[in-house]
Parts: structure tokens; sequence; C-alpha cells
């Protein structure tokens, strides 16, 4: 029975033809979005975010990460017929904002999950994992 | 050569013993659950067509697996026929073509538990999670799923179609969690099989109390999951849920009126699950890992086991509630645990406990912690609280057989102001 309780499954022949879902080589990008309340921003020491980051990139999984500024430093940028308007903002409705990013690639959801949760941050606000689409032009 | 309704009968049988093991085999061999379900419909018309002239294969289900991935491959090359996917196609038919590899029986025992933790992954919603379940591991139709949950059916087909794009785009593995991950993953399957057993045992609301089907599935895969995985939860759970089981032909009279625990004829217990059920949670709790469900479960054995309410060993399930709150703390766990209270030590100890708890805000909407108020007030002679509380119950349920329990008793209150201490 242990032999049957905990198979990975690898990628079958059969996947590389359709070119999804299962466990290929070829790994996704996913955006880790992390959200913060403004009284939090520094509750994470940046030391603690910098080896996060650095670590990340030594096992090959991290492409980018960035922290930002608060939302009240924000500009929202439109076009609309033509025209360009600029406006402060945005204001968000939740009291969690954007506060950083790390762009990662990962074998799959779980994969991407396991690496969002090692995100210092995750202990103070969370981590929103979202995958990368790919443009067909 | 067998005559045409035999084959059909034969391609119907193999279809309900089969299918969600030829799905679940086929969403691994081809990495989308939509091209699989495709691929398997189309691998049991070509079963229609061809075992009344080749025979029935001795293997159906590796022919079914084999003959589905071949006709899904085939339309995927006829739809990129001028892209150079042909070539590796081509060049992978030889190795990937030996039935024997992808359906031998334990790895598409595996691809039915990768089946239900996919469908059950934390990253669906809890209604998705749901809904792919019962349509893709018990083979319900959306419409089936819409009308055992009062969902109209498109509403829950978007559900469906949302969580499978999911899947694809977010790319929820094919894959039973690695040790480290089973039991919390494992706790969410269990409670999509909890849900759906007690949506069909105590519907939230609705017309009738249960909902035979639902509950049915549920044990089912109760059974699938432990022949899988036998882990002390998923036992326990599936102990729980046929102990339950087994006085459902006592709950209710034929009119559809409830009938309580106490006052329910216990012949009419199903003897035979009542003794699967135990032999169960004796299992369950002997396991490594067992848990709140082997708990519960323990609760209703020994229910199952007093041959009239009044033998009921209420010492035993104080002293398993008390268990049951050490590691799954919850207010409703502690209203339970009050009215056994109440049951071992009399009611007005049992009123304290339940006072104590709605004092506290937490049940304030729960209608059942307003019920135990009412009946164990009434037991120490208190009616108008007894009245109050009734009342209160009764604005909170949404269940018709229930309001009409709660009305009975408020008027019994009203004929018999000396009925107290009995029960």
């Amino acid at each position: 029975m242990v032999r049957r309780l905990y198979p990975v499954s690898n990628g079958e022949r059969s996947t590389r033809l359709l070119g999804v879902n299962t466990n290929l080589g070829i790994r996704m990008k996913y955006l880790c979005l992390v959200y913060l309340e403004k009284e939090k921003w520094h509750a994470v020491p940046d030391r603690d975010c910098a080896n996060c980051g650095e670590g990340l990139r030594d096992r090959g999984v991290l492409i980018a990460a960035e922290p930002l500024h608060p939302t009240d430093t924000a500009t929202t940028v439109r076009v609309r017929n033509g025209r360009v308007s600029v406006v402060d903002g945005p204001f968000a409705e939740t009291k969690e904002q954007l506060a950083g990013f790390y762009l990662i690639e990962a074998r799959d959801l779980n994969d991407a999950i396991a690496v969002a949760s090692k995100i210092p941050p995750a202990r103070e606000g969370s981590i929103e994992v979202r995958p990368v689409r790919e443009l067909n032009p | 050569m067998e005559a045409p309704n035999t084959i059909n009968e034969t391609v119907n049988a193999v279809y309900s013993s089969e299918s969600r093991r030829v799905l679940a085999t086929l969403i691994r061999l081809l990495g989308d659950f939509d091209v699989a379900e495709e691929a398997m419909h189309d691998a049991f018309r070509a079963a229609l067509e061809q075992w009344p002239r080749d025979g029935v294969p001795s293997n159906p289900r590796s022919w079914l697996i084999s003959a589905g991935r071949f006709k899904a491959i085939d339309g995927i090359r006829r739809r990129s026929r001028f892209e150079p996917l042909d070539e590796t196609a081509a060049a992978e038919r030889p190795s990937g073509d030996d039935p024997d590899l992808w359906a031998e029986p334990e790895s598409v025992e595996d691809d039915r538990l990768r089946l239900i933790f996919t469908c059950c992954h934390p990253a669906l919603s809890p209604d998705a999670q749901v809904a792919l379940t019962l349509r893709e591991v018990c083979g319900l139709t959306t419409e089936e799923i819409a009308l055992a949950f009062l969902t109209p059916a498109p509403t829950l087909a978007q559900r469906i179609v949302r969580a499978k794009a999911k899947i694809r785009d977010a790319r929820i593995p094919y894959q039973v969690p690695a040790k480290t991950e089973l039991a919390e993953r494992l706790g969410a399957v269990l409670r999509v099989i909890y849900l759906v057993f007690n949506e069909g045992y105590n519907a939230s609301s609705g017309s009738s109390l249960t909902r035979h089907d639902l509950s049915a599935e549920a044990i089912r895969l109760g059974r699938i999951l432990i022949e899988l995985l036998p882990e002390a939860e998923a036992i326990g759970l599936l102990a729980l849920m046929l102990l339950h089981e087994s006085r459902r032909p006592a709950r209710t009279l034929p009119s559809g009126e409830i009938v309580l625990l106490e006052d329910q004829d216990r012949s009419l217990w199903d003897q035979a699950l009542i003794a699967e059920g135990r032999q169960l949670v004796t299992r369950a709790l002997s396991t490594q890992g067992s848990g709140p469900y082997a708990i519960q479960a323990a609760i209703s054995a020994v229910h199952a086991e007093a041959s009239t309410a009044a033998a009921t060993d209420w010492g035993e399930i104080v002293g398993l509630y008390d268990a049951l709150l050490e590691r799954d703390p919850s207010p409703v766990v502690e209203l339970n645990r009050a009215v056994a209270v109440a049951m071992r030590d009399g009611p007005s100890a049992g009123l304290a406990l339940v006072n104590a708890i709605l004092d506290r805000g937490d049940l304030r909407d729960y209608r059942l912690a307003h019920a135990a108020r009412a009946e164990l007030s009434r037991r120490v002679g208190d009616l108008a609280e007894a009245r109050r509380s009734f009342q209160r119950a009764l604005e909170l349920t949404r269940q018709e057989p229930e309001r009409r329990l709660l009305e009975r008793r408020i008027e019994e209150l009203g004929a018999s102001p000396g009925r107290n201490g009995e029960l």
C-alpha cells in the first residue's frame, strides 16, 4: 500500500502531444503578488526579503522580484478617446495593498504554492499566486 | 457473436463499473479534463460499434483506455495537420502503444486517487470542489447535481467550467500529494465527502429532510477512498456516515415528520450498517492519526449500541465529546456536549452550559442551540423560556419538516404544561 500512497506522477508520453497540464519538464511562470496592510509595510525586515530573493535566485526559481512603495505614491494613467488622463491613486477598497512581487518559475501550482508560502510577508499579509498567460499574437 | 442488445447491456454495465476509472486514467494520459471526457465517450461509442462484431475484449478497461487515447490523439492530429506536432506524435507511437503499461490495475487505481485529490484541491472554491467531485469522480450529470443542491443548472455548469479552466490555466497538478502535505489535503477531500453526505442526510433547505442519493454517493466515495488510501480519518468518516445512515429509516415518519433520536423506533435501524460502522470505528481508532471523524463515529456507535434511549451510555458520550473538544474545539461541539451532560447529570446541569454558550454570543443564530435551550428549559419547568426559545429556533429554521416539529413542540407546551422531566 505504501508504494501507492505517495507516487509522484511523471510526464506521460502523450502529454507532450497536447502540451497541457501534467508534469512536463516545461516549467510555468507564476507571479506572486505580495499584499500588505500599510501599517505592516516594514513588518518584515528588508534583510529577510533580500535573503528570500537570493535563495530563490540561487535555486533558479526567481525571474524577478521587487518591493513597491505604498499606493499613495501611485499614479493611474488611462487613455480614452486618444486622450491621456492622469490621476492620483488608485485608492484601494481593501485594507491590503500591493506591496511587491516575485516572478517565479515552477513546475505546477503546488510547486508555486510551496514557493509562495516561503515568501516572508506571507506571515504578515497575503500572497496572490497568478499563472502567467502566454500571448497568442 | 452475441445479440446486439446483449452487447448493449454489456457496454452499459461496463460503463457503470469502469467509466470513472477509464476517465481518471485518460485525464492523466491526455492531460485535460475535457479532452479526456470526449475521448472516453468516443471509446464507448467505438465499443458499441466494434464489440458486436469482434466480441467483448478480455480486458474491457484497457481496451477502452487504449481506444480513448487513440481517438484523442487522432483528433488532435487531424486538428493540427499543418503543425510539426505530427512528427513528434508519430515518433512517440511505438513506445506509447502498450496498453498494459497505462492500464495496469495499480496505476489505474492511482489515477482515481489523483482525480479525487485534484477535484478537491484547496485552490478551487469549496462549491467547485463539491461540484467537480460529483461530476468527475461520481459521474453525476450537471443536472443531477444542480437538482440535489437546488442550484440552477447553468450556475452549476458554469462553476464546473471555471474549475476545469483553473486546473488547466493555473496548472493544478494531477497527483496525490506528497507525504508532508497528505494530512492537510486529505482533510479537504474528507470535508467534501462529508458535505455531500450531510446535504443528503440533513438537507439544509427544501421540503424534505433527506436526499438519499447524495448520501449514497458520499458513502460510495468514502468506500473508494479507504480502499485506495486507508488513513485513520478516512476510515472514521466512512464509519460516521454508515452509522448515521443506519438510522435513516427511523428518522422520519412516512408523512415526512422528524422523529428525534430518543423517540426513534430502534428496530428500524439498519443492523448491517451498524455492524460495519462499529467495526470501522474500532479500526479507525486503533490506526495512527485518528481524529475528529473517528471520535464522532464513536459517539454515533455508542448510540447505536443502546437498545433503548434510556440505556444510552451518556457518560461515555460526554467523555468522547471531551476528547473531540480537545482536538477540534468549536461551539457546536460544546453544545452537543452540553446536551449529553444534561442526559447524564440532569437538565439543569446541561441548561447552565447551553446558556453559557449562548450568552457568549457564539451560537446566537444557530437554531439548534435555541432548540436545546428550549427543550432543557421545558424539562426544568421553565415553560416561558421554553416557548421563547422554540420560537427563536422556529424563526431561524429554513427547513419544512423542522418547522413542523418546532411548531408541534410549541403546541405541546400549551397542551400539557406538566410534561417535564421524562424523555
